[in-house]
């Protein structure tokens, strides 16, 4: 069951989880509810054909221009982008799922934006989750382990976010 | 009388916790590959919890990718898997293309085969020699370093790099094959052939290298696509997955016609055993072993690879085609490929918004997944076997650092 009819069968299972789909894209993208996250997952990898045993990438695309000048030119909506890469081992097929996140909760600023995490569901996001977390700067809640994964842990800031600063000083160690 | 105990001075009661311990080891550990920390928790010699902790290595590669155009970030993808930089440079080579769909000449396409077959043999060669390292034998790692060097050499020869080639690049390969250097190449396979058997003497059927691996930290085929391994790691689960068959059009076109067989364990047999040695009997599918094993079964089968790229490289008339510009424009979208690098599946994505330099690359590294799964296999083992565990799974810190 490949493209329309396995999105039709998701969303007579799982009606309102689907928001947003683009089915002729290079790697074709359901776009799901963050509440939701987690009930679709689990029904991609137990009862889904063909299952998702595996979920190969997570990671974040920060959609936001720091630059006024060109952000005034932007298309897109200001947010951040989770993007899930699955995989069927049995079918040998691929699915990308995404989820849309606000920059900042509640749009203030340094409040990190929350989503259910799928590490209950495939054991690899457990450290998927961390890195993004790391990274990108997005709570997963109800992750068992949630803290910076490459950085130390007392590092300042969001690396891959757009609008990140290099601190000036780290410990005595010179930055920029 | 328990009164006069309590108050004999001669009597000393100890109120020390005995039971638990914790160990570090590492991050600049021998055996830890690289730069890698693992808290062991103790109990005695029985290990109960470890803890890897990573980063050391970090080099915001993927910072670096969105400021870059996709030809600039290639000697990057070299400092990732450096023992195998040329399947990195690969990887991100056909990713950059899925999104451009832009497909390369015949011959560009068995010179691809070529080089990554042997950047996978030269890859296995570090991932054996290093392994005996790591359980106490220092042999093994010479007689690979031994034959590595004359991989390096042909390397050389290619594109003037030893470690960080930057050889594949977007669009094709940076330059063609010097004249004579199929020669050398087939020179070097005749010579490296009998050599192997060499190694399962040295390692393979080393009465004390099976009692060192065999049954020690199995990986059941579930955990291992639950945690997301790859690559020899799920192979040797006894996982029939391999991206070179499996993979997406863009990548599998490129093995077209080439004849291999997937280096796994069906119905109790690898394939073409024959010429192996056999399953020790201690072994169990999915042991330090079997990873160990399924690495020397794809060094045979890369040789056998690069065999056929060669013939069909030189059948091949016509150009290699030049690389794209190093500013060429990308479409707008997205585009995900992962490819089959020695180390297991190595996952690129990238972002454009139209313009010549990506809006957010990702590298999704094998060694990452597969290094998290350590927690569990070496929960309850010895501490001695953790070695054993961490070398079998073959990862390297620039990659899992990035």
């Amino acid at each position: 069951m490949r493209g329309p009819a396995f999105l039709e069968k998701l969303e007579a299972v799982l009606p309102g989880a689907v928001t947003g789909r683009n089915l002729e894209a290079l790697d074709p993208w359901i776009e799901v509810a963050p509440d939701r996250l987690v009930d679709v997952c689990r029904w991609l990898k137990e009862s889904s054909d063909p299952r998702f045993d595996a979920l190969e990438c997570v990671t974040a695309v920060d959609w936001f221009e720091p630059d006024q000048k060109k952000a005034a030119k932007v298309t897109w909506q200001p947010r951040l982008e989770l993007v899930y890469h699955l995989w069927s081992t049995a079918a040998r097929a691929s699915l990308v799922l995404k989820v849309s996140l606000p920059r900042w909760k509640d749009d203030t600023p340094g409040e990190l934006p929350e989503v259910p995490s799928v590490a209950g569901v495939w054991r690899t996001a457990d450290w998927h989750e961390r890195e993004v977390y790391d990274m990108s700067g997005v709570t997963f809640t109800g992750h068992p382990d949630l803290r910076r994964i490459l950085c130390p842990e007392d590092w300042v800031g969001y690396p891959l976010r757009k609008d990140y600063e290099m601190p000036l000083d780290y410990h005595g160690i010179r930055g920029r | 009388m328990a009164q006069a105990i309590d108050d004999d001075p001669r009597i000393i009661e100890f109120d020390v916790r005995t039971d638990e311990m914790l160990v570090n080891m590492g991050p600049q550990h021998p055996s830890t590959h690289g730069v890698l920390r693992l808290v062991l928790r103790t109990d005695g010699e029985i290990v109960s919890e470890v803890e890897p902790h990573i980063g050391y290595l970090h080099r915001c590669a993927e910072k670096i990718g969105e400021n870059l155009t996709p030809r600039q970030w290639i000697p990057y993808t070299d400092r990732m898997d450096y023992l195998a930089a040329m399947n990195m440079n690969l990887g991100w080579a056909l990713a950059v293309e899925k999104l451009m769909k832009h497909e390369v000449s015949e011959k560009a396409r068995h010179l691809r085969v070529l080089i990554a077959e042997l950047g996978r043999i030269a890859s296995h060669l570090v991932g054996m020699g290093a392994y005996g390292l790591d359980l106490g034998t220092f042999s093994p790692f010479l007689y690979a370093f031994r034959e590595r060097e004359k991989i390096l050499d042909l390397f050389e020869e290619a594109c003037g790099a030893r470690l960080t080639y930057s050889y594949i690049t977007v669009g094709g390969l940076t330059a063609d094959l010097p004249p004579g250097w199929l020669g050398k190449c087939e020179a070097f396979l005749a010579q490296f052939e009998p050599v192997i058997q060499e190694y399962h003497a040295l390692l393979t059927t080393n009465a004390i290298f099976v009692k060192r691996t065999a049954g020690i930290g199995v990986l059941s085929p579930a955990m291992a696509i639950d945690y997301g391994c790859s690559g020899p790691v799920l192979r040797g689960s006894g996982v029939d997955q391999d991206m070179r068959r499996d993979g997406e059009s863009v990548y599998t076109a490129m093995y077209d016609g080439y004849a291999f067989e997937v280096a796994v364990q069906k119905d109790g047999r690898y394939p073409r055993d024959h010429t192996y040695p056999a399953v020790p009997a201690d072994a169990v599918l999915g042991d330090c072993w079997h990873r160990f094993f399924v690495r020397m079964l794809e060094v045979v089968q890369s040789m056998d690879l690069v065999r056929q790229a060669i013939d069909r490289y030189s059948a091949c008339k016509g150009p290699l085609g030049e690389p794209l510009k190093l500013t060429e424009k990308l479409p707008a979208g997205d585009a995900y490929l992962e490819t089959e690098c020695p180390k297991g599946q190595m996952g690129f994505y990238l972002v454009s918004d139209g313009t010549s330099i990506p809006w957010r690359v990702r590298a999704r590294s094998s060694s990452f997944s597969n290094l998290s799964v350590t927690a569990e296999l070496c929960r309850g083992c010895l501490i001695a076997d953790v070695p054993a565990i961490v070398g079998s799974l073959d990862i390297v810190m620039g990659e899992i650092d990035r």
